[in-house]
């Protein structure tokens, strides 16, 4: 099992994480010669590959227009991939059919960098519809229609998030670090196997981004959850994840354990 | 020689950019097309100068506004708001389907959603472009005389209005939210009443607002063609020369409209500031 102390600072006082990898060989992720452009000469992906292990925290790195994001959306085919081909769990999701690939998607929880709620309805209706893989319609629509059991089980995903208090505050009405918790909440509603966030902390300042990234550890940690993420910040690349990926110019330039990884072995892929 | 703050190389760029000599005859020929609409208008200054004494003359006679029909025309009144309330209503109701149908990209990319898609799309302009009065006609024809006529016409001018506003407003809404919840295996019906509908809410209350403004103030005219309502009140007093009682229908019609957009107003900044659900 590898260990890990990375020191965190970028906040008003540094933090050290003490992180334990518990992955395991299972493969939750196969990504294999993945490419994309959109348009003529507009290449994103070059035929990517990689992989992520169950109990796997990873971090996907690379400059802005590097293909992270875009990995991210063709990893779950919200962006269809012009060839190549991706195992989620124990399924090849590329030629898969959509009402199948729907099933196979409730069970990977995915937080934006925009967190992506809906803005006028309550935090509970936005938790709760993390659940809408499983259950559709009516009752999974609204905090309104929802049963007592669900809607249960959603305020204890916002209370796990720390934001019980906010259930029936507007979404558009909550702060940055309060609307991506509440984005993690719904991830967590799914009860997912995987987590799969993209520049989850870019649009938060420091402190919030730090709250929300100690939160992914500490989920990964206490239900297991795989972790796939992608950020610009190196620091916390190293300290919440067992290995890093980084991409440049839609190429794997580096996949290592991130404890075999320094600060400036990072940073060189940047610029 | 001044310094003029700019980087060295770089040509101050023109307040607006010289058209092509194809642009340039667009310009001139719209130009003078609208002067040549003024003329086909029969615009005429003179007219309207010649017209003052008429106009005051008629007022003259219509003042002081009679009030001996008031109970007659108020239930008239009534009337005329009930056909705009539940032809607005049918209109919105109708609209929403159709306006999902017709936004693009809310359906998916397959031959058949992509037939749905134009004919919503063309049934909307139709509804649209076809004016109210001739609708109130048809519906005349079709039902008979009467207030129904005129909710007919009603509710299918306000799916013209309502269903190409609609759609656009949920083709502008942000995709984030849609894109969240088709990430976490949502169906596009769920993804359309949980993140699409909810954006574009506030664009929908305002549209049928406007809508019902736009019928309050449509359902008068209608009468005419004896759709029922007030409208038919008032040709018969124009026609019988009684311009006291005309004076007081279009007074009655003024609160009417008036109270409808002040109450639409209110209505509106309370449902947009309020509770979520």
């Amino acid at each position: 099992m590898a260990q890990a102390q990375v020191q965190v600072s970028g906040v008003e006082a540094p933090v050290t994480i003490s992180r334990t990898s518990a992955a395991e060989s299972v493969r939750e992720l196969s990504v294999s010669g993945l490419v994309k452009s959109f348009g003529k000469d507009k290449g994103i992906l070059h035929g990517i590959s990689f992989s992520v292990h169950r109990r796997e925290s990873v971090a996907l790195i690379g400059s802005n227009g590097a293909g992270k994001s875009t990995a991210l959306r063709c990893a779950l085919r919200l962006i269809e991939p012009d060839d190549g081909s991706v195992h989620l769990f124990d399924d090849e999701i590329t030629s898969m059919q959509l009402s199948r690939l729907r099933k196979v998607r409730a069970d990977v929880g995915f937080v934006f960098q925009k967190h992506n709620l809906v803005p006028r309805i309550s935090a509970l209706s936005n938790v709760l519809h993390g659940n809408l893989g499983r259950v559709g319609g009516m009752r999974g629509w609204s905090q309104l229609f929802a049963s007592t059991a669900l809607r249960e089980r959603a305020m204890s995903c916002l209370d796990r998030v720390g934001l019980a208090d906010q259930a029936m505050k507007r979404a558009d009405q909550l702060s940055g670090g309060q609307s991506q918790r509440v984005a993690i909440a719904r991830a967590l509603m799914q009860e997912p196997r995987m987590i799969v966030a993209d520049e989850p902390v870019a649009s938060l300042d420091p402190i919030a981004g730090q709250e929300v990234m100690e939160l992914f550890h500490q989920l990964t940690q206490e239900k297991g959850i795989t972790l796939l993420f992608t950020s610009h910040n190196v620091e916390q690349a190293l300290a919440y994840s067992d290995r890093v990926i980084a991409i440049r110019r839609g190429t794997i330039v580096l996949d290592a354990a991130s404890n075999t990884l320094s600060l400036s072995d990072l940073s060189k892929h940047y610029g | 020689m001044a310094d003029t703050g700019r980087p060295r190389g770089e040509e101050l760029p023109g307040r607006f950019k010289r058209p092509g000599v194809f642009q340039f005859c667009a310009y001139v020929l719209l130009v003078g097309f609208v002067f040549l609409s003024f003329q086909g208008a029969g615009w005429s200054f003179s007219a309207i100068l010649s017209g003052g004494p008429a106009m005051a003359d008629f007022l003259s006679r219509a003042w002081p506004p009679s009030m001996e029909r008031l109970p007659q025309l108020s239930a008239a009144l009534l009337e005329t708001f009930q056909m705009a309330l539940a032809g607005t209503i049918i209109g919105v109701v109708v609209s929403l389907p159709l306006a999902v149908l017709a936004a693009k990209g809310l359906s998916r990319h397959t031959p058949i959603s992509r037939i749905f898609y134009s004919s919503s799309r063309l049934l909307i302009a139709f509804f649209r472009t076809v004016p109210d009065l001739v609708w109130a006609l048809v519906f005349v024809i079709t039902v008979g005389l009467g207030p129904f006529a005129g909710t007919l016409a009603i509710a299918v001018d306000t799916v013209g209005f309502c269903g190409r506003f609609f759609a656009e407003a949920m083709e502008d809404v942000e995709k984030g939210p849609s894109e969240a919840l088709t990430a976490a295996g949502a169906s596009k019906l769920d993804t359309i009443f949980c993140a699409v509908v909810p954006a574009a809410m506030p664009s929908f209350i305002t549209t049928s607002l406007f809508a019902l403004e736009k019928a309050t103030r449509s359902s008068v005219v209608l009468g005419l063609v004896g759709a029922g309502g007030i409208g038919i009140e008032l040709k018969v007093a124009m026609d019988f020369f009684d311009y006291q009682l005309a004076m007081t229908i279009i007074l009655m019609i003024f609160v009417l409209v008036l109270c409808v957009e002040r109450l639409g107003s209110i209505a509106r900044n309370r449902i947009l500031e309020g509770t979520p659900r």
